[in-house]
């Protein structure tokens, strides 16, 4: 199997996806002619002409809703916001309509649309173009959420993610680009929406995350392994539908859960996660739930110590788990 | 003094460049900003500048090598004239303190042998987390006997699980007050091991036995006295039956189904006797259930005859037997073992001639029969051979007193002289 | 409206190439709109129904346009005041009051949605919302896939002049020029965003005028007069279909009600102003024209009130017995099942 990088399974799965539907097409700032800021859609442009791989102009609104009202009338666009941190103009036309479209038409009509944005922070992109977005969407019933970790996962869920029946906030984490390569099958698979996925056994502490943070939660659990600590790490790739099972599993495997994402503490995902635990599996837990999020500031700071305060990395995630292993 | 430069990160998201040229070669003068090389990434293709001046020293990346953003290209000797200005490309050593702090504690956790200072810390002991006390329950483990190794002297979910796993422990609940519990030996200091001495963990029986007896010696306070009884003429009668007996029940007549009759039909003369402690009142049983001692290799059983006073000789005889081969063969159920109102314990089978038995709380007394000794006596005036048995009973002194007791043994030494040879049964 | 011209000369809607039967359904439309709205009042402050959103006095607006494209193919965002707009597409009185009752049987939304958000996938009409403009980046997007798929239909969708002040109305303008589409902005200006008037909505007092910003033709038109917003709108789609790209076209006329019934304009504007405006309605003058063409006479148009009339109270009836959806329709839909 060739190892690809996570950036290069987000340009495959785009270019697999239309050569094997025509209705398929992407859109946004810098697509096209320049193949995308981050090279996502490297090459597409030169493949299938400016019909499809459209560049927009500056207009975050107008990428997602006309992008809607394409997805309506039954095409499959794959929408580009260029920064998570620039979705904010679009999330009317997110929230408002691409989520309820289904459930306010009485299921005439709806929206396979897939809107990607590049998130997350530890590129020295300060506080604009390093957020992390989930938490803005993640209490809306209609929207599907996908944040994936690994190149494998990155191409089996975007490809799902364009053959959805609804619409699908697909969160790439940009630190991910380049630093996470992965094997990839060159034959056509997809990764199912909606599953979360063990990515390490253990029996001392469970940790959940997602993106980044997941491959935080693995270095760190490796070298914990050394001190006699065993780790067991889910991933859950998509958080909306939540994989509510595999979550309860994971917690049931050890009574103690660590959660672990970059979005900021208060709102953040965890602490849904932590409530459905609590709310499901009390008797299990051996230890209060634990959450290592980004602090609550605003933004990550620009200037690289704040940078580097702000971000998650294997040690603090280390710590954390160490502490609950010892609890 | 020579300055690592490293791989720069051009652009976001990069996290490598790859060489393409080498601009300044080993020995060249540098000057800052001055090209070093250039190196092409996924997102751009760029010359990087020199951060400090000085004189090339060595290449570290080859031409073509694709090196990871943050790691050293080439070597620069530092211009002497120059001040030392740090560069943002120095690698920096970072320490956490703060991780080592927790591993401290960890260590600590791990060596409790109750000894050290850093172990006196137990405020966690009886906080219990849900997992812990879910698993307990489920399991019949009482808390107080396990050992947490969690922060604080915690009982971790694994500390349960490790319990459970070495055979786990049955705690009936209306043992565990938290007084006798400490009592239990389990928790005892272990005395020291010696060369060639071998440990036997507890079974979940045997734990069982050690804190019944334990709770019983400590909260009943017994009184104990012994008769003797001739059963010279018990001793022919079975002689008499016990072939016909085995040849038509097909199970051997022992004298224990005598015992327990003369027992139960002196218990319907002293209600008392046939009575329960309940903390604050005594309670007179209507029943007649008859425990009875069933020793194995490891184990002493009390399985239970109910409603004996109901039984004939050979209904009784028939209900032993059951309840023997039910123990050998590990087939006895709760119900088997409940409702006992009264304790026979045959004693003599090991060829014991006198004993003190344990209550079985929470009845008022216990009976053990002796072995049945040939002995010499007098009677009648003269020398005599008789069969002899010692009848000892334990009494809880807070139900019965001496009296009542003396006179119920009596009754029963009584009813069993009584037989002869030629008694029906 | 010129009620001196000579009926001996050829008449407008003649000239426009709309037949006498044509123009009287119109006039029907218009009045039939007029009438449900009427009625939705008269149940809202008889307390049966929660909530009206009203078209009154923007009837020739919305017939007019609708009249002017193809109904077996273009698609339509509309607002929620295009009451006419939908009875032209395909909906009927009955759609309209099982809306006003929130009836399980009601076309836009199953009961889900309040009255005025239309949608309708038999008419290709796509389902709106509140916050408002959304629609327009719909229609730009349903027009940009038309073009990807080489077909010849247009969008049209309609908003407010409020409207015309939201990013997504420039946004979605400035697409559809950018990518040359096939879609028609109609604003229908009815002089009110609720309370506020054009003079505090409108920055150089033209919707129309934007147009040319976004390198699109801005026309201003009658909205009292179905003919003239036809033209507009007919001109406007052949230009689309021909590969022209997009039109703005802005159509004045007046609320003549409050926004809705959970206003009262009497706090923000005078009545004076609504009686003139009454002298205008769009119902009275093409009526007026109807009969100087010699089209429709005091027998007919009393006979087609009565007609309408009966085909309300029938509607009225109808939804008010028809059954509310389940409980259980709360959970349904929220995702492909």
């Amino acid at each position: 199997m060739p190892v690809i990088s996570y950036i290069d399974a987000v340009t495959q799965a785009l270019q697999e996806e239309m050569q094997r539907d025509e209705k398929v097409f992407v859109l946004g700032e810098d697509v096209g002619v320049r193949g995308g800021v981050f090279r996502a859609t490297d090459g597409l442009y030169k493949e299938f002409g400016a019909e499809r791989v459209i560049d927009t102009p500056l207009t975050e609104s107008a990428i997602a809703g006309v992008a809607i009202g394409a997805s309506v009338y039954g095409m499959r666009p794959v929408a580009e916001m260029q920064f998570a941190d620039f979705i904010m103009p679009a999330y009317n036309q997110i929230v408002s309509e691409a989520a309820k479209m289904r459930y306010r038409s009485n299921n005439t009509w709806y929206c396979p649309l897939v809107i990607r944005a590049p998130y997350g922070g530890g590129v020295h992109g300060a506080l604009y173009h390093s957020q992390s977005v989930e938490k803005l969407f993640a209490g809306v019933p209609g929207l599907k959420i996908v944040m994936p970790s690994t190149p494998y996962d990155v191409k089996g869920l975007l490809k799902s993610a364009i053959r959805d029946e609804d619409p699908v906030l697909f969160l790439e984490h940009k630190r991910c680009y380049r630093l996470i390569k992965g094997e990839v099958p060159t034959e056509d698979y997809t990764v199912p929406i909606g599953e979360a996925e063990v990515k390490r056994e253990g029996d001392d502490v469970t940790v959940i995350s997602y993106g980044l943070t997941l491959h935080f939660a693995l270095k760190a659990a490796e070298e914990l392994e050394k001190e006699g600590i065993s780790v067991h790490v889910l991933d859950l790739r998509t958080i909306i539908p939540l994989d509510k099972e595999a979550i309860l599993e994971a917690t049931v495997k050890t009574g103690k859960v660590l959660i672990v994402h970059e979005d900021n503490l208060t709102g953040g995902f965890g602490g849904e996660v932590s409530a459905l635990i609590s709310e499901n599996a009390f008797f299990e837990l051996d230890a209060p739930i634990r959450r290592l999020a980004g602090p609550d500031v605003p933004a990550m700071p620009y200037s690289p110590p704040l940078e580097k305060e702000f971000m998650l990395n294997p040690e603090k995630v280390k710590t954390a788990i160490r502490e609950l292993a010892e609890f | 003094m020579a300055t690592d430069i490293t791989m720069p990160q051009l652009g976001e998201s990069v996290t490598e460049g790859t060489i393409t040229k080498w601009i300044k070669a080993p020995g060249d003068p540098i000057a800052k900003y001055e090209p070093l090389c250039e190196v092409a990434t996924d997102k751009v293709n760029a010359e990087v500048p020199a951060t400090m001046s000085g004189i090339m020293k060595d290449h570290i990346a080859s031409e073509g090598e694709t090196v990871a953003v943050g790691e050293t290209i080439c070597r620069i000797d530092e211009a002497s004239t120059e001040g030392n200005e740090p560069t943002s490309a120095v690698q920096e050593n970072k320490a956490t303190p703060e991780v080592k702090t927790s591993k401290e504690g960890k260590e600590e956790n791990k060596t409790s042998a109750g000894t050290s200072e850093a172990d006196g810390d137990r405020s966690m002991k009886r906080r219990y987390s849900p997992a812990v006390l879910q698993l307990a329950e489920e399991n019949n483990i009482d808390l107080e006997q396990v050992d947490g190794t969690g922060r604080g002297g915690r009982i971790t979910r694994k500390d349960i699980q490790r319990v459970i796993q070495s055979g786990g422990m049955t705690s009936p609940k209306d043992l565990s007050t938290a007084e006798t519990s400490v009592q239990a030996p389990s928790q005892a200091q272990a005395p020291g091991l010696e060369l060639g001495d071998k440990e036997i963990p507890l079974s979940s029986v045997r734990k069982t036995i050690a804190q019944r007896m334990v709770q019983s010696k400590h909260e009943v306070p017994h009184a104990w006295m012994m008769v003797q009884a001739d059963v010279s003429g018990l001793v022919k009668l079975r002689q008499k039956l016990k072939d016909d007996f085995k040849q038509q029940e097909g199970i051997n007549l022992t004298y224990m189904p005598f015992f327990v009759k003369a027992v139960v039909d002196s218990l319907k003369e002293f209600p008392k006797v046939n009575a329960v402690w309940g903390g604050d009142k005594i309670i007179l049983k209507r029943r007649i259930n008859i425990s009875v001692a069933v020793a194995t290799e490891d184990a002493l059983y009390v399985p239970v005859i109910k409603d004996a006073d109901e039984k004939s000789i050979l209904g009784i005889a028939k209900a032993v037997h059951n309840l023997a081969e039910k123990t050998r063969m590990g087939k006895l159920t709760m119900e088997d073992f409940s409702d006992g109102t009264f304790t026979v314990n045959n004693t003599g089978s090991f060829g014991s001639i006198a004993s003190q038995p344990i209550i079985n709380q929470p009845q008022a007394a216990i009976i053990s029969m002796e072995s049945i000794v040939k002995q010499p006596v007098i009677k009648d005036d003269m020398i005599a051979i008789r069969d002899l048995v010692n009848l000892c009973l334990s009494l809880d002194h807070r139900i019965l007193d001496g009296l009542v007791a003396g006179r119920f043994l009596a009754r029963v030494k009584e009813r069993l002289e009584a037989y002869t040879p030629e008694s029906a049964i | 409206m010129g009620s001196e011209e000579s009926v001996m000369e050829t008449s407008r809607h003649e000239a426009l190439g709309l037949s006498d039967d044509q123009v009287l359904e119109m006039y029907r439309t218009m009045l039939l709109a007029r009438k449900i709205d009427e009625r939705m009042w008269l149940l809202n402050r008889a307390g049966k129904i929660p909530f009206v959103i009203s078209c009154q006095g923007q009837e020739a607006t919305q017939v007019g346009a609708a009249f002017a494209l193809d109904r077996e193919k273009d698609w339509l965002c509309p607002y929620y005041r295009d009451l006419g707009m939908m009875l032209v597409f395909g909906q009927t009185a009955k759609d309209q009051m099982l809306s006003a009752f929130a009836r399980a049987e009601e076309p836009n939304s199953a009961g889900r949605q309040m009255p005025g958000h239309y949608g309708d996938k038999r008419f290709r009409v796509i389902s709106g919302s509140s916050p408002v403009t959304t629609q327009l980046l719909h229609a730009v997007g349903v027009a940009l896939a038309g073009k990807m798929e080489k077909k010849d239909f247009v969008s049209l969708t309609s908003f407010g002049e409020g409207s015309s002040n939201q990013g997504d109305f420039h946004e979605g303008l400035n697409f559809a020029g950018v990518h040359n589409l096939p879609v028609i902005f109609m604003c229908e200006n009815n002089k009110y965003a609720i309370s506020v008037p054009i003079e505090k909505q409108l920055a150089g007092g033209s919707v129309a005028a934007r147009g040319q910003g976004y390198g699109m033709p801005g026309i201003s038109v009658d909205g009292n007069d179905p003919l003239e917003v036809y033209e507009a709108v007919r001109d406007a789609a052949a230009r689309a279909r021909k590969g022209e790209g997009p039109t703005l076209i802005e159509a004045t006329a007046y609320r003549l009600v409050p926004h809705s019934s959970d206003d009262d304009d009497r706090t923000y504007r005078e009545m004076g102003e609504v009686e003139e405006a009454r002298k205008k309605d769009s119902l009275v003058q093409f009526k007026k024209y109807l009969e100087d063409v010699g089209i429709l006479s005091t027998e007919s148009g009393a006979e087609l009130e009565r007609e309408i009339g009966h085909i309300v109270d029938e509607a009225t009836e109808y939804a008010e017995q028809a059954p509310y959806p389940d409980p259980s329709e709360t959970y349904t839909h929220v995702y492909a099942e």
